[in-house]
């Protein structure tokens, strides 16, 4: 197949066509004369002289190493207290329970873990749990879930999304929720015990709402409306995730924090971006201005221990924090701003140095003079 | 369409009239056929041809990977939407072009012809027309095949046609069918006719043919001169009958013309290289990740198994492993955006408006802005290193001019102003006293026309020989209006004038010459023409006029000439030579003239010696020449004329200034050599200041050979004395010594007064211009003819050839054929990894323009084949600086900018997803939210970085015209190449990691200011994908060197747009309507109100951003690019800029003196050229006395006429040459180097050169140049815009380039342009 140049030529006067200087004739053709078109728009054009990297280097570093200190101290001054409750030491409390691997033993096996705070524990103390070695960010555990069915949609309720495989249904039944995040939820209980010098063990109140996100707790997820006002009447003809001991609507018994709104489903199935997380358990919520929400002392951590994680390695905490107007502690934010402002800084010395004495913009001036 | 061939023709038979006996052989009808596609093959065509693009495979691939649920780990329409897009836009894109095609197709298939069906004349469409018809063809009517010419309305089965479609020659050629079948003149006879032809098979050669006519039982040879070919305009003959010999594709127009190459362009390849890498990049991450799976499933997964299956597939880890490697091959893909493809497009469909908007490339007089007719090369623009140009048209305007002349050493000419760069032209000559006088005639010094109204008689005499001694015929259609009909425009320009000055020439017979003397009819007898040939350079008549004298008129070269004059004319040679030298000097074309007067017995001694050399058998070519050397002898000189081959406006500037962007520039033509040489000297290519021009004229193989050794051979010869000479002294003596060898042979002529002048003007101003180009290789020029190309193309010679010739500062091929052109083209395209550009206007440049990389039309008057074969195209050649040094450069600069970027952002933004694998098992998880990752390359980072591929400027279009050095970052590629690549990458891949890490240590810690940790997956995924926005947003903005209204729009509306999407993404709306799809919900309102979040933001921004800043700073503090210290000066000069202070007028000045003084200088270097106007071959003057030609159809030449009433001259244009005569193509080769090599002195002592070159980073001699030459005005041939260029940069660094006003002295300055 051959392509041509052939084509018709214009026999009716192309060449007379062109007109001469006073052809009035024809349009003319001259493009428009604007910035646009002409490219000559008005622009700002930057340039990188030493007049304009140096400062900005200072600027930076100057702004950078106080809010580094700032951020460094705030966090220092924020206590937190850690402990590993898995049970992997033979002399762990929790080692016993530790060996059940199973996840429906009927009988809960408890432990006490016994540890001191040396520091009182001022304003509000927020009580988390921690696990490691947790992939809750893994693809197939990220997407299997129903959010329509977490909404409180009567559809997905009884048929839900099949991205919940395997966890979709069990005998038959749709599960609520369905899914694989539901289904590992966490259940180990955690009570927490003041022990006075005196020798009593005095319970503290650990508030167990206000620990999800609001958007969360009063939007995404909402429990599906029945006929009555009785949530097992609603979840009727759905069955609990398998490795559950109770229904959803067996979560709580306060209406508020049962069912698809319970808190502690909410944050368990807000997943962790890490595979070391640690989410928001309980808050103590500070008493009053005289005596600090957690006085310096003797504690008791009361485990009902029922999430088996040594099979994959895994490791569980409590974590107990206070907390500033940047969250918790992160000394990792303030060093950081430390480091790079006087990088930064240091940068803008050196570059000075070598602008002072190798810079040759300087001594090429002559172009423009 | 894919028909099986039938064997190659041996040869063809043809019989005519016998359609059932020619159907035999199967031959190709006429139907041609350009298109690719009809509707019903075009959607599946088109898309084959589509996903035949390695890209659009890919991402059709990823799409069914996508369906794949175990894989998917991005929804399906993050990939179809942009495939899609891209591929309509493609498709609707061909269906245009082959829609045009069609109609193209359509429009020549159904032209009409009449064709002789069983002895009556039948109208038929072209495409029905088969071999062995025998046709009709009006005039003026196009050949609709090629033809066996068979009888012609013309005595003697003449015909005339104009082959311009063809070769791009517009002057008239003459075909002649047989004798035996020129008497079958009506349609009964001819359909008689039962000749056969058996001749060669379709080939492309377009000057030869070979056959033979069987009929009668004789045989009769065919040559190419009884052959039309298709593509021809039949012209001056009534009508005519031709046998179709070669139908449609066969014809030898539809085999020359080459396909259709789809043009890429190298930043094109070197992006499908890339992407290929990028791809292979990919397979090495997926292969890595999908090892990290299969261990983190062996040892973590498999015990994870109680919170998390595996899918049901799946049983073991290698089986994981292989569903992840195709899981990150998708969420990985965007390393190669589709994107990209698209993005690339719109910026070049972008910069192609740009051309076409551009003013200052349109052409008022003809009304034709440039046009950029391929979307698709732009960058590649800003990277041509050699120019092939066509002359006639590109170069020239092919208008000849009878510029000056001297008479009885008088000179006469134009007046100009020789101080302004306006020159104040004296009013155009008044010659209304003459009623015959040309309208369009244009003259300007009053004395000529004075002396001529006074009678003098050299005067006279002198345009007697003009109107005499001539081969042109006229044609008076009406009383007083004359028509003229040269075979060259020169000549036509000569007799033109001399009508105009009152020596009408008014008609010819075969045997007299009338001429209208100043009112006067006077009827000359015409004894003899001596017809010009390449070898004498000179043609004579003898006349007898009415009173009986007979008088020998002679014009011709100078060098000849001069020779041949009696002494008596001594002094009055001296002063003509001294007009000569002014003429050539200017690039005119000059002719000398002279006389003798002949008495009764000489003329008749003389004629029985012509008529025996005539009757001779052999080597009656020598003794023709022998016998008019005889006769022309002991002339009286008259007098000179110069004529000027009228340059396009500005294109010695134009060249000059390419040639300082060190772009090389070939000139490719159909002409002869001398006019070749002599465009070159006019616009500056050639200079008297190279060291050598040589010469390349043979004939044989070993000749080509030797002749190229030798020329090579002089080059390393004085470029290894330059080299060892450390002071000038060597280096002169070197130079001296061709100079004295080139001087001398010039002088071969004899008595040129400029003798001693010569060194004097040659050596100080030497280190000036030239130097700064190619300081090594000194200044020669190669000029190659086409028989000798022919040789040198050769495969053993080619290489040899174009290293001698790319040692060349400039070349010049002639009377190459358009084949040739392609081939010089494709040569150096195929040696030298460089960006070639091809212009010409006529459509034997049309094989040149579609080899080269680039394809630039000069819409003129030769029709509208080149422009449509053409990337580009304007209408003059001094857009072409313009074109490359401004859109080009641009493009190029732009388009480099951008690929960096983009496959920075991309980088950035891809590994971010390789790193998380190894926090989230390796499971293919995105870090980002589905949406962002599908909105990210088109919505959130595709405006401004799109923004910037079309407006971003380094500097001011003034300053890449200003300083062309500018040029070379894009010839030497350093803009983008794969160095830049890899560290586009580094920096994308350093991004990412930063991205990553700064979230990850922040964020695993930190909770938010009411106790609930942020290191949700959500939180974390809108924290990176809003510092990731913002890197690449501050990035985009450090990149971006002209923040224009629409950059300030989309770099901040960009990031708008993120947040505005965010938000909605993750609002209440669109949750509670689809739970299942945004499961984001959120997110957004409750990251981005922590004041953790934005420290790490603030963090992660400052961390990607400072080492780029800090670097660049570095690098354009130690080592700035030329662009970077234009673009500084700018500045500077904008903060020293006072009221009428001149702050930069040193650089400025400098080019300026530079460029103006260069050319000035180059203009009036003195050496003497003979430049002659003969540019046509022998042969009419024995049309002429054999009276064959006589009877002109007047109806021919009326319309003939009425189509190029504009400017008559248009239509004569020199006559390509045959080859000359065998046995002379020595001389003119020696005869001609010699005036050409002459002044190598100066090149100048080399030390200088150096200290030139090393004080002005710019490596542009501010200095010196202008004060060793004054700025002499350069000769405009235009008018209009005299010396536009050098007024144009005096203007920029006059004019006050801003307004705005200084703000200070640290802080930014901005400014307008």
């Amino acid at each position: 197949m051959m392509a041509s140049s052939y084509s018709a030529k214009e026999e009716d006067g192309h060449h007379s066509g062109a007109p001469g200087p006073g052809g009035v004739n024809a349009k003319s053709r001259k493009p428009d004369n604007t910035a646009f078109k002409q490219q000559r728009l008005p622009a700002w054009q930057p340039i990188l002289t030493a007049g304009t990297v140096l400062p900005a280097f200072f600027i930076i570093g100057l702004l950078f190493i106080p809010i580094g200190i700032g951020l460094y101290v705030t966090s220092n001054n924020i206590k937190e207290y850690e402990i590993d409750y898995t049970g992997v030491d033979m002399s762990s409390p929790c080692f016993n329970c530790s060996q059940n691997y199973s996840w429906n033993s009927t009988k809960p096996c408890t432990c006490s873990v016994a540890f001191s705070l040396d520091q009182p524990f001022e304003s509000n103390v927020f009580m988390y749990y921690g696990l490691s070695n947790y992939y809750q960010n893994h693809r197939r555990y990220v997407k299997s879930r129903d959010d329509s069915q977490l909404n409180g949609n009567l559809n997905s309720l009884k048929d839900p999304s099949k991205e919940c495989e395997p966890y979709r249904t069990n005998d038959g039944l749709p599960i609520a929720p369905c899914g694989a995040i539901a289904n590992s939820l966490f259940n180990d209980t955690l009570e927490l015990y003041y022990n006075d010098p005196n020798g009593t063990k005095i319970p503290i109140r650990l508030v167990k709402t206000g620990i999800a996100w609001w958007t969360d707790k009063h939007v995404k997820f909402r429990n599906p409306v029945g006929d009555g006002s009785n949530l097992s009447a609603v979840f009727q003809g759905t069955t609990k995730p398998v490795n559950w001991q109770k229904y959803v609507y067996q979560l709580d018994t306060d209406p508020d924090n049962n069912g698809f709104i319970n808190e502690d489903l909410i944050v368990w199935m807000r997943t962790a971006a890490l595979p070391t997380f640690r989410k928001l358990y309980r808050i103590i919520e500070k008493q009053g201005d005289a005596t600090p929400t957690l006085p310096r002392g003797n504690y008791t951590l009361l485990i009902t221990y029922n999430y088996p994680v040594r099979s994959f390695e895994g490791r569980k905490r409590m974590i107990l924090s206070t907390i500033s107007w940047m969250g918790g502690k992160n000394p990792f934010l303030g060093i950081a701003y430390i480091t790079v402002g006087s990088v930064c800084f240091f940068l803008g010395v050196v570059l000075l140095i070598i602008h002072h004495k190798y810079g040759s913009r300087s001594n090429n001036a002559d172009i423009a003079s | 369409m894919f028909k099986e061939k039938p064997p190659p023709e041996e040869e063809r038979k043809v019989r005519a009239n016998d359609r059932e006996y020619n159907e035999k052989f199967q031959y190709a009808n006429n139907c041609i056929m350009t298109s690719k596609y009809n509707i019903i093959t075009f959607l599946p065509v088109n898309l084959f041809e589509q996903f035949q693009e390695v890209a659009n495979t890919y991402f059709l691939f990823l799409l069914i990977l996508q369906l794949i649920p175990q894989i998917s780990s991005l929804s399906w329409f993050t990939t179809i939407v942009p495939l899609v897009l891209v591929l309509s836009i493609t498709a609707v894109k061909d269906a245009t072009d082959d829609y045009f095609r069609h109609k193209s197709d359509n429009q020549v298939n159904n032209r009409q012809s009449q064709v002789l069906i069983n002895g009556t004349l039948q109208n038929e469409k072209w495409m029905n027309v088969r071999v062995g018809d025998i046709i009709r063809l009006e005039n003026n009517q196009f050949v609709a095949a090629d033809l066996l010419l068979l009888s012609s309305s013309e005595p003697h089965g003449l015909c005339y046609i104009e082959t311009a479609e063809l070769d791009g020659e517009t002057n008239m050629k003459v075909r002649q069918s047989l004798p035996v079948t020129s008497e079958l003149g009506d349609p009964n006879s001819l359909a008689q006719f039962d000749g056969e032809v058996i001749c060669e098979p379709p080939n492309n050669k377009l000057d030869r043919f070979c056959g033979t006519l069987y009929w009668r039982e004789n045989k009769y040879g065919l040559s190419n001169q009884n052959m039309l070919l298709r593509g021809c305009v039949l012209r001056n003959t009534e009508s005519c009958y031709g046998l179709v010999i070669f139908a449609g594709p066969d014809t030898k127009l539809m085999q020359n013309s080459g396909r259709t190459k789809f043009k890429r362009t190298s930043i094109d390849r070197l992006m499908n290289t890339l992407v290929l890498w990028i791809f292979g990049f990919l397979v090495c991450m997926g292969v890595i990740l999908a090892i990290g799976n299969a261990v983190w499933e062996k040892e973590v997964g498999f015990l994870f198994q109680s919170y998390l299956p595996w899918d049901p597939p799946v049983d073991n880890f290698l089986f994981s492993a292989f569903l992840a490697f195709w899981s990150y091959v998708i969420i990985l893909n965007t390393v190669v955006p589709i994107s990209l493809y698209v993005s690339v497009e719109v910026i070049r469909l972008g910069h192609s408006y740009f051309i076409n908007w551009d003013r200052r490339m349109f052409c008022q007089r003809r009304n034709t802005p440039a046009e950029a007719r391929t979307t698709t090369l732009n960058e590649e623009l800003g990277q041509v290193e050699y120019i092939f140009s066509d002359k006639t048209g590109t170069l020239t305007q092919n208008i000849m001019t009878f510029n000056k002349c001297s008479i009885n050493g008088h000179a006469y000419g134009e007046v100009i102003d020789t101080l302004g760069a306006q020159p104040k032209r004296a009013q155009r000559l008044d010659f209304s006293f003459n009623p015959l006088a040309d309208r369009d005639f244009c003259f300007y010094d009053q004395n000529l026309l004075d002396s001529v109204k006074l009678g003098e008689p050299a005067v006279h005499e002198f345009f007697r020989l003009l109107s005499l001694c001539h081969t042109v015929m006229s044609e008076e259609k009406s009383e007083g209006e004359l028509m003229y009909k040269a075979q060259s425009p020169d000549e036509g320009a000569l007799v033109t004038a001399a009508r105009n000055f009152g020596f009408v020439f008014r008609s010819r017979t075969p045997s007299t010459v009338t001429v209208q003397e100043l009112g006067r009819s006077v009827t000359y007898a015409l004894l003899a023409i001596l017809d010009f040939n390449n070898i004498r350079k000179r043609m004579s008549v003898i006349v007898r006029n009415p009173e009986g004298k007979i008088r020998l008129y002679c014009k011709g070269a100078d060098t000849l000439l001069f020779e041949r004059l009696h002494p008596c004319n001594h002094d009055l040679m001296n002063v003509t030579s001294d007009h000569l030298n002014e003429y050539a000097a200017d690039g005119l074309r000059t002719l000398v003239l002279a006389y003798r007067d002949l008495s009764e017995q000489q003329w008749e001694d003389w004629a029985e010696r012509r008529r025996s050399a005539e009757r001779a058998a052999d080597y009656r070519e020598d003794r023709l020449a022998a016998a008019y050397e005889e006769i022309e002898q002991d002339m009286m000189l008259l007098g000179a004329t110069a004529i000027e081959d009228k340059l396009q406006e500005g294109v010695p500037e134009t060249i000059a200034i390419l040639s300082l962007a060190n772009i090389k520039i070939w000139v490719l033509t159909g002409d002869k050599q001398e006019t070749a040489v002599n465009i070159g000297y006019s616009c500056k290519m050639l200079t008297d200041d190279m060291s050598e021009v040589f010469i390349i004229n043979g004939h044989t193989v070993q000749r080509v050979r030797e002749e190229l050794r030798r020329a090579r051979e002089r080059m390393i010869e004085s470029a290894r004395s330059r080299e060892g000479g450390k002071e000038g002294v060597m280096d002169w003596a070197a130079c001296s010594l061709e100079n004295g060898f080139g001087g001398q042979s010039g002088e071969q002529g004899g008595w040129h007064p400029q003798q001693e002048e010569k060194p004097q003007q040659g050596s100080p101003p030497a280190p000036a211009l030239p130097s700064l180009l190619d300081s090594i290789s000194g200044e020669y020029a190669l000029v190659i003819s086409g028989h000798s190309l022919a040789h040198a193309l050769e495969a053993d010679m080619e290489r040899e050839f174009l290293d001698t010739a790319c040692a060349c500062k400039a070349v010049i091929c002639c009377r190459v054929t358009p084949l040739q052109k392609a081939l010089v083209v494709e040569l150096v395209k195929k040696h030298k990894k460089a960006v070639t550009l091809a212009i010409g206007d006529g459509a034997n440049d049309v094989s040149m323009i579609k080899t080269a990389h680039i394809g630039v039309g000069i819409s003129g008057q030769e029709g509208i084949q080149a422009v449509l074969a053409s990337d580009y195209s304007f209408s003059q050649f001094r857009f072409l600086q313009r074109l490359l040094l401004v859109h080009g450069r641009w493009s190029y600069l732009r388009m480099c900018r951008f690929l960096c970027y983009f496959f920075y952002k991309n980088f950035a933004f891809t590994m971010v997803h390789f790193w998380f694998g190894f926090f989230c098992g390796f499971s293919a998880q995105t870090v980002y939210d589905q949406y962002f990752i599908t909105l990210y390359n088109i919505v959130y980072t595709s405006l401004p970085v799109l923004a910037m591929g079309i407006f971003d400027q380094d500097v001011p279009e003034q300053r890449s015209l200003e300083y062309p050095k500018l040029y070379e970052p894009g010839q030497l590629n350093l803009l983008f190449n794969k160095r830049e690549f890899f560290i586009c990458i580094a920096q994308g891949i350093y991004t990412s990691v930063v991205l990553f890490c700064v979230p990850y240590g922040v964020l695993s810690q930190a909770t938010r200011n009411d106790g609930i940790p942020l290191a949700d997956y959500q939180t974390f995924a809108v924290t990176v994908a809003t510092s990731l926005v913002i890197v690449v947003s501050v990035q985009i903005a450090l990149d971006t060197g002209y923040w224009t209204a629409i950059n300030h729009f989309f770099v901040w509306g960009s990031l708008g747009a993120y947040f505005t999407i965010l938000f909605a993404m993750h609002s209440n709306i669109l949750f509670s309507i689809f739970p299942n799809q945004f499961h984001f919900f959120g997110s957004a309102q409750n990251t981005l109100i922590q004041p953790v979040v934005w420290l790490t933001i603030a963090l992660a921004t400052v961390v990607c951003i400072v080492p780029v800043l800090a670097f660049r700073f570095l690098k354009l503090d130690l080592k700035p690019q030329l662009s970077d210290t234009v673009r500084y000066t700018q500045l500077v000069r904008q903060k020293k800029r006072k009221p009428g202070g001149r702050g930069g007028r040193g650089a400025h000045g400098g080019v300026a003196g530079l460029g103006g003084g260069a050319l000035g200088r180059l203009g009036r270097a003195g050496s003497r050229r003979s430049g002659y106007a003969f540019a046509h071959q022998e042969g009419f003057g024995e049309l002429i006395t054999s009276g064959k030609n006589m009877r002109l159809s007047s109806l021919a030449l009326a319309t003939f006429a009425s189509r190029h009433s504009a400017s008559w001259i248009d239509t004569l244009r020199k006559k390509k040459q045959q080859p000359p005569q065998p046995g002379g193509e020595g001389s003119p080769a020696s005869s001609y180097t010699a005036p050409l090599s002459t002044s190598s002195s100066m090149l100048g002592p080399p030390d200088t050169q150096a200290e030139e070159t090393g004080n002005t980073p710019l490596g542009l001699a501010p200095s010196g140049s202008s004060s060793a030459v004054t700025p002499t005005p350069v000769r405009s041939p235009g008018g209009e815009s005299t010396g536009g260029w050098v007024v144009s940069l005096g203007a920029v660094q006059v004019t006050p380039t801003a307004s705005a006003p200084v703000s200070g002295l640290t802080s930014r300055i901005s400014f307008h342009v």
